[in-house]
């Protein structure tokens, strides 16, 4: 199944997120992420919705998303050029001897240390899901004690 | 200017949408505006439990057009409307339900009577709104009003703390509505009617497939026009029916899993199928892979998310059906072959609707025949869910629209008693059955003391089984005739519950009485049940087994 990234602008309301995330929740679809925030305009905020999906369904979410009063726009992004960032914690167990290796792996991802503790490290990263699911695997052997996820945030390329 | 409390400000808005009927029922939190609305000039009509006021709401707003407006309390009061709402979201009709909410310090406490009644109708609700502040009162009833009345149709919640009611404010009622993200489209894309017209003069053997939305939009008009210059037969939907004329010799009848064996062959050998304001419900198309198999189908509707939902559609064209099909008409000739025309005519004299019309026992065709006759099919019909709802969509011949009004996707039962009572207000002087099982009447049964109170004069025609009649028929045909919970033979003598709710009761056991009691109940000044004890174990024919084609009909039990 397609990966989709959903991007949909919405009224910036209190029971919005329960009517996007119902939509997909009543069609047996499950969410693998959802971002939302505040856009330049303060009574709108933009959602990022990253689904899996035959394009039909999606299709139809993605219309069904539209007649939503609180829907300002919707765009599977997917269809078209974007830019796409996620940014993780990850809190992983390092000792004397694992610290050294930790950093030049965070060098080559350009991940930083943001927490430093005797027995583990915090590190943030920024990327696409790619990148992060690389890193996480490089991490996975000195153990990952925590781990949070922003999920994916996204716009579209301007044209040139 | 003046200041007001919410109260006021609620009935000085529903007067501004022009609302003349209210279907309430009191309670706590709704004191205030129950007193303001004692001497408003609008009527309400108390019904005997909130799930009728929502389903007389949606009666009245199907056999009007006009916007129907239930009201409930808090807590139970608003969980009651639940399955009037959900009826009027399913089939696209526009209510508005006001409930009452505790006051909005209380709310999320688990005060006395506190029902999250936004969140529980988030799914069921074209829109909801909690009203949080007095200040925004105004402008949610408009918007409120224009949502459930425009584009596709449906029921707006607006949830009212109490102390939203109390509090005042000044009244300004907004002129016009600025959603930025609902702004429903009428016009159709000029290329795709052009593909549409292009599609309609290439076909031999083209359908017209229509449904609910040409009542909504108001194109019956348009519709026969359409059908009758391009010589197109006509299939309805059950939510169809009365959208074209049951009498034109263009009308196949309804299609289906209840449809005429002449809508179904038609529909299943097209080379064209134009749908209109329909939504190939599963009732409708049985397997899909097989339905209009060698058709080109054009699918004209406003909801966007209704092409290609649940058959893929070749010439989609979104927006208001009257808009579409005025812009249409003028670009079409006659396209029907004279051998389509003929085949059809065919299997339409070939397979009529029948029963056994000799039988000595009360058919329940009959019953629906004998009311057609004496109404001269020009009663506005509520039904209720099962075989009662099936019958009264074969046997009664339908010629307005408005006049069927019946739970098509939910399939409410009890819907049909309390709908009745809703077109009887919005329609004093039609005539109004009520064509009812008796399970299905048992579930609002209650609401005798409505029509009583008001001498309403709905009539009600039970069409007394002593059976949950189609769920019996399924056990019959698929389960080995295992009659599992479907039994109602301990039923109470209608005649007499009617008798003591102060409407008058009528059983009917022969023949022979039952064109007579239907005669009576019509020139009855008030309510009357009519209680046809009719053949326990008729089967409702011809009928498309689920999951099978709708070519794949049984004639016969």
């Amino acid at each position: 199944m397609k990966r989709h990234t959903i991007s949909v602008l919405v009224e910036n309301h209190p029971g919005v997120l329960a009517r996007i995330a119902g939509l997909f929740s009543g069609r047996g679809f499950n969410i693998e992420s959802l971002s939302v925030g505040e856009t330049e305009d303060p009574t709108a905020s933009r959602m990022t919705v990253v689904v899996r999906g035959d394009d039909l369904i999606l299709e139809q979410v993605t219309k069904q998303l539209n007649k939503l009063v609180d829907v300002i726009k919707v765009s599977d992004l997917t269809k078209e050029q974007f830019i796409e960032r996620e940014l993780v914690l990850i809190k992983v167990s390092a000792d004397g001897k694992s610290r050294s290796e930790i950093l030049q792996i965070c060098d080559i991802f350009r991940a930083r240390i943001v927490d430093v503790a005797p027995k583990t490290v915090t590190i943030e990263v920024t990327g696409t899901e790619d990148k992060i699911d690389a890193l996480v695997n490089m991490l996975k052997p000195f153990g990952i004690r925590e781990m949070a996820r922003t999920g994916s945030v996204a716009l579209t390329r301007t044209p040139k | 200017m003046k200041r007001m409390s919410g109260a006021e400000i609620l009935v000085e808005s529903l007067r501004k949408e022009g609302v003349d009927t209210i279907f309430g029922y009191p309670g706590g939190v709704m004191l205030g505006i129950f007193d303001k609305l004692y001497d408003a000039p609008i009527r309400v009509v108390l019904p005997r439990h909130e799930q009728a006021a929502a389903h007389a709401a949606d009666g009245y707003a199907r056999a009007s057009g006009k916007v129907g407006v239930c009201m409930s309390t808090s807590g139970p009061g608003a969980t009651n409307l639940v399955t009037g709402i959900a009826t009027a979201y399913m089939d696209s009709v526009p209510i508005v339900a006001l409930t009452g909410q505790v006051a909005t310090p209380l709310i999320g406490g688990d005060a006395f009577q506190e029902a999250d009644i936004t969140g529980i109708t988030r799914p069921i609700t074209k829109h909801n709104y909690l009203v949080k502040d007095v200040g925004e009162l105004a402008r949610t009833i408009k918007e409120a009003f224009h949502i459930a009345s425009t584009g596709r149709p449906g029921p707006v919640l607006v949830d009212l703390p109490k102390d939203v009611t109390t509090n005042e404010t000044e009244f300004k009622y907004p002129k016009t509505v600025d959603l930025r993200g609902y702004k429903p489209k009428y016009q159709g894309h000029p290329r795709q009617i052009k593909r549409a017209a292009e599609a309609i003069s290439k076909s031999e053997r083209p359908v017209i497939y229509a449904g609910g939305g040409v009542i909504s939009s108001g194109a019956s008009q348009e519709l026969a026009e359409f059908a009758h210059k391009t010589r197109a037969p006509v299939a309805l939907t059950l939510l169809g029916l009365g959208a074209f004329p049951a009498s034109d010799p263009l009308f196949m009848g309804m299609l289906g899993m209840h449809g005429t064996k002449c809508a179904n062959s038609a529909v299943s050998a097209c080379d064209l199928l134009i749908a209109i304001g329909a939504r190939f419900d599963d009732r409708v198309t049985g397997k899909v892979d097989k339905f209009a198999p060698d058709a080109c189908i054009s699918h004209i509707d406003i909801d966007p998310a209704a092409i290609s939902k649940n058959v893929v559609v070749d010439i989609p064209i979104v927006g208001d059906v009257k808009t579409i099909l005025q812009e249409l008409i003028p670009l079409v000739t006659t396209c029907a072959s004279e051998q389509w025309l003929e085949q059809v005519a065919k299997w339409k004299k070939e397979f009529p609707l029948t029963y056994d019309r000799k039988a000595k026992t009360i058919k329940p065709q009959y019953v629906i025949e004998q009311i057609w006759e004496a109404t001269h099919g020009e009663a506005i019909i509520a039904t209720e869910v099962g075989q009662n709802q099936m019958w009264a969509a074969q046997f009664y011949k339908f010629e307005h629209p408005r006049t069927f009004l019946s739970s098509g996707g939910l399939g409410t039962m009890g819907y049909g008693f309390p709908a009745a009572i809703g077109a009887q207000v919005a329609c004093p002087d039609k005539l109004v059955f009520d064509i009812a099982g008796d399970g299905s009447f048992q579930m609002n049964i209650q609401e005798l003391a409505t029509v009583a109170r008001l001498r309403l004069p709905v009539k009600v025609a039970i069409l007394n089984n002593r059976f949950l009649g189609m769920v019996r028929q399924w056990q019959k045909l698929f389960y080995g005739g295992r009659y599992s919970s479907t039994c109602l033979a301990d039923n109470p003598d209608f005649a007499k519950v009617a008798d003591a709710f102060g409407a008058k009761g009528i059983k009917i056991t022969e023949k022979r009485d039952v064109r007579p009691a239907i005669d009576e109940a019509i020139n009855t000044a008030g309510p009357v049940v009519l209680d046809f004890i009719v053949e326990r174990e008729e089967n409702v024919m011809p009928m498309v087994p689920a999951g099978a084609a709708i070519s794949e009909m049984i004639m016969e039990a």
